[in-house]
Formats: structure tokens, C-alpha cells, sequence
């Protein structure tokens, strides 16, 4: 039950774009076509469960011990960066064709505040998920993040798709380009706040 | 020094971080919920922009040229730190409110874009000046928006309730509302830079 809750509440209630505003830079400038939000989904889905796997073992390992949480904010990025450079390096060697896919995403993430968010979320947050306010364990915590990068690759998609539509349509002068987009992810926005009542 | 004067003023119109760079969406659009809110969040930005442009364009001339960017971050990442710690100390509230997006003035793209595009190539005072520039600008249009979303949503002012007025639409204080008040916000915007 707990698990549903997870993966409902992260991918819908609680989505990482539309209600929680973050990965907004990369929302906005990789979605104008389908194919491209796809490959920026896939990468970040595999870059936020992987970087909130080891900066949450790094935290409660290393810097909870030591008394040294302070320090978070700068382990977290540098963790992240590496980690990037590191899924690179390993890709290319593996699966050349993932590499091919995602490889001019995958530089790009580090900046990504969605992957720092999470990663600084799920150790100084405490989520209630039916039941009881608690810190969120190992598990819950790479599952957490797991849905929550799908419900990136969720909002990505709908709205390269709701793009793709806008840019065969005729619109007005100064609402060209952003403003509109972001008009549009105002509404989307609007629609995905029905899902609270399901919380 | 008509063009230090000019360093300082280009954030608020010419090259406005928000409304015409589009860069830091995300600090712009989840902390805006009040026009207090958005001018802390602005010039907590300001702060770290300000010193990360000093400090980068001491150190820019010894740094290797591969390891930039970590060591860029790194030096972002410490005033942010610092940063933190000024804040749980004297304003503790409004580092409650702004939360996550303290830590996260680490991954906006507008201090590390300063520091690469400006403050490795110019010397430390041009660069505290381009800092407070682009940092004034980009408190400027956060306080802005979050005016426009406190009036609409909550029909109050800097905390100053508008009296004789009801509740005010909620949706402009929740998600929706930032998106849609920044799209129209950059509509007059365009509209007002068309007309110049």
C-alpha cells in the first residue's frame, strides 16, 4: 500500500514539474519536440535514481557520523557532476547506442536542480505516505526518486507533445515562444492539481 | 564610468535575467508566492552572485582550463554554504519559507553563467558590479512577479492586506498561477521591448 501511495503521490499529487517547480531550464528548452523530451526523460530518470542512491549513502555513512551535514549542499553537487561524468564514460563503453541517444542530455543534468532537489529532499524531508511522519528508509527513498524522475518524464512528454500542436498554430506576436509555453504548463499545472484529491 | 553605471543597470531591462535571459526558472517560479518571498530569494541570490563573481575572478587566472566548471561549482557551492548558515542564524523564518531552494541557488544557471561568461575574464571590481547588476535585476523581476501573484491571490500587498477585500483567487498563490502570471508578465514585457 505504501509503495502505491509512493509512486502515485510522486508521479501525480506531488509532480516534480508541476508542483513542485523544479527542472524547470531543461522542461522548457529540450520539450519542443517529442523525441528529444523523451531521450532528456530517459537520462534524467537514470541520473535522479542513481544520484539519490549514493548521495543518500553518503549522508547517512559518512557525513551523519561525522557531524558534518553542513556539508551537503557542496558533497551533494560534486557527487552529482561525477556521477554524471561517470554514467558518460560508462555508457559509451556499454551500449554505444544508449550513449547515441542520450549522450548530448547527459552533460546537461548536472545543472538539472531536479536531481539535487530530490537528492536534498530525501534526507532532510520527512514524507507521511499514509503513514505516520518518518525519514524516508533506503528503499523508500530510491523508489521515491525513481517515481518522482517519471513523473518528469511524464510532464516532459505531455507537454512536447501539447508543443509540438502549438507550433502549427497561429499565435499572437508577443505570446510567441515562452509565454505561451508557460501559459500552457499553467494549465497543465491547473489539471494535475485535481489529482490532490486522490492524497 | 558611464559603463560601470551601465553594468549595474543592464540586469533590469536590457539583459533582465528572467524576463528576457530566461534563466533560474525554477527559484523564480517556486518562491514567488509572495512579494516578500521573492525579494528574499532575490537577494539571497544577489549575496551569492556578488561574492562568487569576486572570488572567481581572483582565482580565474590559476585555474587549469580543464577542471573549470568543478572548481567554479565548488566555489558557488561554498557561499552558498555560507549563506545557509547567515540565514538559519539571523532570518531563520525566511529560510524556512524558501526551503529547498537555498541549497539549490548551487544549480542556477545565472551565477554560473556570470561567473564563465563575465567574471573569468574581468577583473574583481567590474565583476562585483556585473554581479550586483544581474543580481539587482533578477530581485527586481522576483519581487515584481510576486507582487502581481500576492495582489491577485491573496489581494495583499508586501503583507499589507487591501482592506475592504474577500479572499482572492488561490490559484495564483498555488502552481498554476506562477506559470501563467510569468508567461503574461513576459508578454508586456516583449510587447513593452517591441515598442522601444
Amino acid at each position: 500500500m505504501e509503495i502505491l501511495l509512493i509512486i502515485v503521490s510522486a508521479i501525480f499529487v506531488n509532480n516534480i514539474v508541476l508542483a513542485q517547480f523544479l527542472g524547470i531550464c531543461p522542461f522548457l528548452g529540450v520539450s519542443n519536440k517529442l523525441s528529444t523530451a523523451s531521450g532528456m526523460s530517459l537520462a534524467v530518470c537514470f541520473v535522479i535514481t542513481l544520484a539519490t542512491l549514493v548521495t543518500y549513502l553518503l549522508n547517512k555513512y559518512l557525513l551523519v557520523p561525522l557531524g558534518l551535514t553542513f556539508l551537503q549542499t557542496i558533497a551533494f553537487i560534486l557527487v552529482i557532476a561525477a556521477l554524471v561524468q561517470m554514467v558518460e564514460i560508462v555508457l559509451k563503453k556499454v551500449s554505444p547506442s544508449l550513449y547515441q541517444a542520450l549522450g548530448i542530455f547527459l552533460p546537461l543534468i548536472t545543472t538539472n536542480c531536479a536531481v539535487l532537489g530530490v537528492a536534498i529532499n530525501v534526507v532532510t524531508k520527512e514524507f507521511t505516505f499514509g503513514l505516520p511522519s518518518h525519514m524516508l528508509g533506503l528503499g523508500e527513498a530510491v523508489l521515491y526518486a525513481f517515481a518522482t524522475s517519471l513523473g518528469y518524464g511524464l510532464a516532459m512528454v505531455i507537454f512536447a507533445g501539447l508543443r509540438e500542436h502549438l507550433a502549427l498554430s497561429d499565435v499572437p506576436k508577443p505570446f510567441r515562444g515562452v509565454p505561451i509555453a508557460l501559459i500552457t504548463v499553467g494549465i497543465l499545472a491547473m489539471a494535475f492539481m485535481g489529482f490532490s484529491g486522490i492524497a | 564610468m558611464n559603463s560601470k553605471l551601465q553594468l549595474i543597470t543592464k540586469g533590469f531591462v536590457k539583459d533582465n535575467p528572467t524576463f528576457v535571459l530566461l534563466l533560474g526558472m525554477c527559484p523564480t517560479l517556486a518562491t514567488t508566492t509572495s512579494a516578500i518571498n521573492g525579494l528574499s530569494m532575490g537577494l539571497a541570490t544577489l549575496f551569492v552572485l556578488v561574492l562568487s563573481n569576486m572570488a572567481i575572478s581572483a582565482i580565474a587566472p590559476v585555474v587549469p582550463d580543464k577542471v573549470h566548471i568543478p572548481v567554479y561549482i565548488v566555489v558557488i557551492a561554498t557561499f552558498v554554504t555560507l549563506l545557509q548558515f547567515l540565514m538559519q542564524a539571523y532570518t531563520p523564518g525566511i529560510y524556512a519559507t524558501l526551503g529547498l531552494f537555498i541549497p539549490l541557488i548551487v544549480v542556477n544557471c545565472i551565477v554560473l553563467g556570470r561567473a564563465e561568461a563575465f567574471a573569468s575574464k574581468h577583473s574583481i571590481g567590474d565583476s562585483a558590479l556585473d554581479g550586483l547588476g544581474v543580481g539587482l535585476g533578477f530581485t527586481l523581476s522576483l519581487t515584481v512577479l510576486g507582487a502581481v501573484r500576492e495582489i491577485l491571490g491573496s489581494l495583499s500587498i508586501f503583507g499589507w492586506k487591501i482592506p475592504g477585500t474577500g479572499d482572492g483567487m488561490l490559484a495564483f498563490v498555488m502552481a498554476p498561477g506562477a506559470f501563467i502570471c510569468l508567461g503574461y508578465l513576459m508578454v508586456l514585457f516583449n510587447k513593452y521591448l517591441a515598442k522601444k
